[in-house]
Formats: structure tokens, sequence, C-alpha cells
């Protein structure tokens, strides 16, 4: 049986993923017009396990040259191999395809995604807030958003006791 | 020597009534962390709580006159609490329970509440991370020390105080520049009204 990495280059071209390695880890770069291919291929090679989504804000970091990533984390369960597909999004309109067409457990995955850093996915079915209250309008995660807040925790009516 | 006891005795409702309360408050367990496990113990057989009348923990705000509050609290949760405690009926007293019910404890970040007096009404404080079940029993004891020195018998001590009486501000405010630039209309989450 081919790898996996004969199997994306044989189907989607080489110039779509590039491949790192660190100890263990493989990890797939993407670029993210090339996400849902790539994802497709590797579902079906035999990655069945959709383990995590999740984001980063690489804003302050050394050396970054883009604003976010979006990691999903895949398992093939028959095997026990892992690999990390990564695809790094920009400022001013952060958005990707979803990925629930092809495991439906990517749903509130990509809805805490969405809710921490504002990455938009296309083709979700229900892209609303999952943690943060739905008035919220911020992004928490976010690293130009400060950790206290901005006042949102006590934007709340006062019950006196005459009232309650 | 039997003991006479008189036919009949004068006394004041208001004594009464807050006799039959002080000793008998009902708690409404509001745990939403660790310090909903003390809560827990104060109701065991080593602490039993039960010895000042409070161990009937119940479930519906309904039949509650004591709400607990133990644990922290996010802002998804203070629509709730004030939901609950506006559901309970008069007279109602609270015990702020533990330093994040308090303060908002270490957790100084956007999305817990510093502190649950600036929402609704506290009586008694309990410091301590978590208290231990000593500490809480030492609060329903002040609470019912309270009751008895302010209790009236249809509530009325509570009808005048329609002003905020939490703290002024934060102890750490926040910086000028972070302060919020896009409001979000929280009081639709709270559904206090109609």
């Amino acid at each position: 049986m081919p790898s996996w990495q004969e199997t994306l280059t044989e189907t989607v071209g080489e110039a779509a993923f590039t491949v790192e390695t660190f100890r263990d880890n493989v990890r797939c770069v993407v670029p993210d017009r090339h996400m849902n291919n790539v994802l497709t291929v590797l579902h079906v090679y035999g990655f069945d396990y959709l383990v995590d989504v999740t984001g980063i804000d690489y804003l302050h970091y050394p050396n970054a040259t883009d604003r976010y990533g979006v990691v999903y984390s895949l398992a093939n369960t028959e095997t026990g191999e892992r690999v990390f597909v990564k695809t790094m999004l920009n400022d001013p309109d952060p958005a990707v395809q979803s990925a629930c067409g092809i495991w439906t457990g990517a749903d509130w995955m990509e809805r805490e995604v969405f809710d921490m850093y504002g990455i938009h996915f296309y083709g979700h079915p229900d892209l609303r807030r999952i943690l943060m209250p739905d008035e919220f309008t911020s992004f928490p995660l976010r690293k130009d958003y400060p950790m206290r807040g901005r006042g949102e925790r006590h934007n709340f009516p006062t019950v006196t006791r005459a009232e309650g | 020597m039997a003991v006479k006891f008189p036919d009949f005795l004068v006394t004041k409702l208001d004594w009464v009534a807050n006799q039959a309360r002080a000793n008998s408050l009902w708690p409404m367990p509001f745990a939403t962390a660790c310090c909903g496990i003390e809560l827990m113990a104060t109701a065991s057989s080593r602490y039993d709580i039960a010895r000042f009348g409070s161990e009937a923990m119940r479930f519906s705000p309904r039949q509650c006159d004591l709400m607990i509050v133990a644990g922290r609290v996010v802002m998804k949760m203070v629509p709730v609490m004030q939901r609950i405690w506006l559901q309970m009926p008069e007279p109602k007293w609270c015990i702020s329970m533990g330093a994040c019910a308090s303060s908002g404890g270490v957790f100084d970040t956007y999305a817990v509440v510093q502190g649950i007096d600036r929402f609704i009404p506290v009586d008694v404080y309990v410091p301590g991370c978590p208290p231990r079940p000593e500490q809480l029993i030492r609060a329903v004891l002040d609470l019912q020390e309270k009751v008895k020195a302010t209790g009236t018998v249809n509530a009325r001590e509570f009808a005048g105080r329609s002003a905020y009486e939490g703290p002024t501000g934060l102890a750490r405010q926040i910086a000028p520049e972070d302060t919020m630039m896009v409001p979000g209309d929280f009081s639709t989450a709270t559904r206090l009204r109609d």
C-alpha cells in the first residue's frame, strides 16, 4: 500500500502540500485553497478519525509570516498513524472550507475555532458561537484581545434587594 | 418538680418569625466549582449542617430561602444565577462562598465575573479557596444572627433597599485602552422580566 504522501502526490499534486517532521510528529502544511481536497484524499486513504480542530494566532510570534493557523489532527484507527494538517490564514478575512462534509465531528470543533479566533468555515452547517454568549462581539483567544476582556464580563443588569 | 408553663405568652410576631426562619434556613446549592465539594462535605455526617437547621438542600429555588453561591461564576452563568435568585420567595439571603464567588479569585479573565455582589445582593462572604466546612457553618451562624437581629415577619426590611449595594469599582481596573469598543448587549440573555 502506498504511503499517504505518495497518494497525495498522485491525486492533488506535489505543489499542494509540504511535509515537515518534528521528532515523531508529521505535519502536512497545505495552502487554504487545497485544504478540502487534501482532507478528502486523506479521509479516503484511511484517516477515518478527526481527533481535533484547533487554531493558532501567530501575532508577535518570532519569524512568523502568517497571522493564523488552523490545524486538523487526523488519526488512522487501523494503523495508528497520525498526521497534523495545517493551513495558514490571514486578515482581513481568515476563512477556510469546512470539513463537516468529510468528518461530521468537525462541526463543534470548527464552531469553537470560530468562537475563539473568528475564523470562518465555508459550508459549515451551523456556524454559531459555542462557548461564549451569543451577544459577545470579540474573539477572545486572538492575541490582540486583552486577557481581562474589554469590560464585557460586567455588562449585566444588577438585581437589588428590593427587586428580589 | 413539674415545670409549669403559662397558658399564653406575649411576644412579637417578628421575633417568632425570626426564630423560625433563622433555625431552618433551607439552602439552594448554587455550586459551580470545587467549593461545591466543600458544600457537600458540610452536609455530610462529619460536619453535619443539620445541627443548625440547614440540612434541607432543595434543588428548586421555590423551596429555598438561602442561596449559597459556591464557585466561580462566568458570564453565561450570571443570567442563570439572577433568575434563580429572583425565583426564590422572600425573605431570602445569600452566602457568597469562596474567593471566586466573592472576588473572582485567581480567575481574572475575560469571562469570569469579579464577584457576584455586582449583580445580586450578598449577606455573608466566606473567604477561602475553598473554605473549610467549619467556615461555611460559621457563615450560617452569622446569618442566623443577622436574621434574628434584622428580620421582620413580612420581610419589610428589604423594601427600602432599592439602591446598588455592591463594590464601587474593580480593585484591578482594566486599562483605559483596553475598555470595550464594541459593547455587546448582554441584557437580552438575562431575561429578567417578561
